[in-house]
C-alpha cells in the first residue's frame, strides 16, 4: 500500500465520520433524559412505572444489543397495525431505527449509574438540606445533584464510550457509519490490517478525547 | 404469529434455535476462561517492573477495549487466515491455503475482546493482596512460583470473581455480535428462521428471552459463588 492510498483509505473512513458523531450526539442526549426519568421513578417510587422501570432495566441489561436493535427494526415492524401507526416514520428508517434502539439500550445503564449516585449521597446530606428550609427542587439543584454527578461520572464516561462503540451495529442494518464503510473497503482491498487499522484509529482518538473529556470535568467539580 | 414455528424436527425451528443457544454458551465459555489465562499474562506485564511488558499491557487494554467490538471481530475473519498462512510459509515453508473454522475465529475474537476486561479486573485483584502476604510467603522461603500459585492466586481469585462476573456477563451478550462470522449461534439461527418464515418478531423475541435466562442464571451462579467464597476470604 502506498502513502496515498493510505490516505485515499483514510479520507473514506472519515466519511463515515459524520454519521457515527450524529449518532453519538443523538443517543447520548435521548439516552440520557430516558434514563434520568427511569431513575427518577425508581427513586420516588412512583406506583406501577417504578416495576415498569425495574423490569425494563433488567431486559435490556439482560439481552444483547444486537437482539434489541434486530427486535425493533426487523420484529416490531413486522405487524400491519404498526406500518400504519405513527411510529412508522421511525421505524421504517435506519438511522432512527438505530437512535432508537441503541438510546433505550443505554437508558437503562445510565438510569443504574443515576440511581447509584443517588444511593451514594449519605440520607443525613439531605436531611440536613431539607431542614434549611429549601424547596425540594432547591434541594435537588444543591445538593442531590452536584453529589450524585460527582460519584456517578467516571460510570457515565465508560458508557458514553461504550455507546461511541455501540454505533458499529448500526452497520448491521445497512448504515454507512466508519465500520461499515471500513468493512466494505477490506472487501473491495483485501487490506484487511491496515484499513481496520486505521478505522479503529479513528474510534481510539474519539474514545480518548472523551475520556480526556470527562477526566478534566471530574478535576473541575 | 404462530407458535408451530417453534416446534422440534422438521417441523419447525425449536431444535435449531436451542442449538444455538447451546453453541453461544459454548463459545462464551471457551472465550472467557481462554481470556482468563490471557488476561492473567497482560494483568501480570501490566505490574510488570520492565517498562516494554507495561507498555504492552497497557497498549492491548486501550486498544481492545477503545475500539468496536466488531472490528475485532473482523480482524479475526478477514485476518487470522492470511495471518496463518504467512507464518506457516514464513517458519515452515508451507504455501497451501489455510483457513480457521468458523468456531475457532469466533472463539479467538471472544477471547481477546473478554481478555481486555478481564486483565483490568485481574490487575486490580492481584493489587488487592495485603503486602503482608508477599512478606510472608517469602518469609516462609517460598520460591516465586509457588507464592504465586499458593499465595496469590487463591486470594486474588476471591477479590476478582464479582468483577468476573460482570466480564462473564459482557462476554456472553458479546457472542450475539459474531453472527456476522455465519457461525450458527442462537442470533443466528434467528435471523436465518426470521428470514425464511417471515417471523422476525417472534424469533428475535425468543433470542432476546433465551439470553436473559442464560444471563439471570449466571449471574444466580456468580452470586452463590460470591457468598461461598466470602466465608473463606482472610479478615
Amino acid at each position: 500500500m502506498t502513502f496515498e492510498d493510505y490516505v485515499d483509505t483514510m479520507y473514506k473512513l472519515l466519511g463515515g465520520l459524520p454519521l457515527t458523531m450524529t449518532l453519538v450526539i443523538y443517543v447520548v442526549v435521548i439516552g440520557a433524559v430516558l434514563g434520568a426519568f427511569l431513575a427518577y421513578v425508581r427513586i420516588v417510587q412512583v406506583p406501577v412505572l417504578q416495576q415498569f422501570a425495574s423490569a425494563y432495566v433488567f431486559a435490556i441489561r439482560g439481552t444483547p444489543l444486537l437482539v434489541q436493535l434486530f427486535f425493533l427494526s426487523y420484529g416490531i415492524s413486522q405487524f400491519e397495525g404498526v406500518r400504519n401507526g405513527f411510529l412508522w416514520p421511525v421505524l421504517v428508517n435506519p438511522f432512527w431505527c438505530g437512535v432508537l434502539a441503541l438510546s433505550l439500550n443505554t437508558a437503562a445503564y445510565v438510569s443504574e449509574i443515576v440511581r447509584g449516585g443517588y444511593q451514594a449521597i449519605p440520607k443525613g446530606m439531605i436531611e440536613a438540606a431539607q431542614a434549611t428550609g429549601m424547596s425540594s427542587l432547591q434541594v435537588l439543584r444543591t445538593t442531590i445533584a452536584p453529589l450524585a454527578i460527582k460519584h456517578g461520572l467516571p460510570a457515565y464516561g465508560n458508557e458514553v464510550i461504550l455507546m461511541v462503540k455501540a454505533t458499529s451495529l448500526v452497520s448491521t442494518i445497512t448504515l454507512l457509519e466508519v465500520t461499515g464503510i471500513a468493512r466494505s473497503v477490506v472487501a473491495n482491498t483485501y487490506r484487511v490490517f491496515e484499513v481496520l487499522g486505521m478505522a479503529g484509529l479513528i474510534y481510539l482518538i474519539i474514545n480518548s478525547m472523551i475520556a480526556y473529556a470527562i477526566f478534566a470535568i471530574e478535576r473541575r467539580i | 404469529m404462530s407458535l408451530t414455528f417453534l416446534a422440534f424436527g422438521d417441523a419447525g425451528w425449536g431444535d435449531e434455535i436451542l442449538f444455538g443457544a447451546a453453541i453461544t454458551f459454548i463459545l462464551a465459555i471457551c472465550g472467557f476462561l481462554l481470556g482468563l489465562v490471557l488476561a492473567t499474562v497482560f494483568a501480570l506485564f501490566k505490574l510488570s517492573h520492565w517498562r516494554v511488558l507495561r507498555v504492552l499491557g497497557n497498549a492491548y487494554t486501550t486498544v481492545v477495549r477503545g475500539v468496536p467490538e466488531l472490528l475485532v471481530i473482523y480482524l479475526f475473519l478477514f485476518g487470522s487466515s492470511s495471518l496463518i498462512m504467512a507464518i506457516a510459509s514464513g517458519a515452515f515453508g508451507y504455501e497451501g491455503y489455510i483457513e480457521l473454522n468458523r468456531f475457532t475465529i469466533a472463539t479467538l475474537a471472544i477471547m481477546t475482546i473478554s481478555a481486555a476486561y478481564s486483565t483490568e479486573v485481574i490487575r486490580g485483584a492481584f493489587q488487592s493482596i495485603p503486602a503482608g502476604q508477599f512478606e510472608a510467603a517469602r518469609a516462609l522461603g517460598l520460591k516465586p512460583w509457588p507464592m504465586f500459585l499458593k499465595v496469590v492466586l487463591p486470594q486474588a481469585f476471591r477479590f476478582a470473581l464479582p468483577g468476573l462476573g460482570n466480564v462473564w456477563q459482557i462476554t456472553l451478550k458479546e457472542t450475539a455480535l459474531v453472527s456476522v462470522v455465519g457461525l450458527a449461534e442462537l442470533m443466528r439461527m434467528a435471523s436465518v428462521a426470521s428470514g425464511v418464515t417471515k417471523e422476525p418478531f417472534l424469533f428475535y423475541g425468543v433470542a432476546a428471552v433465551l439470553y436473559l435466562v442464560m444471563t439471570t442464571f449466571s449471574s444466580i451462579v456468580f452470586g452463590k459463588a460470591e457468598k461461598h467464597f466470602q466465608k473463606t476470604m482472610a479478615r
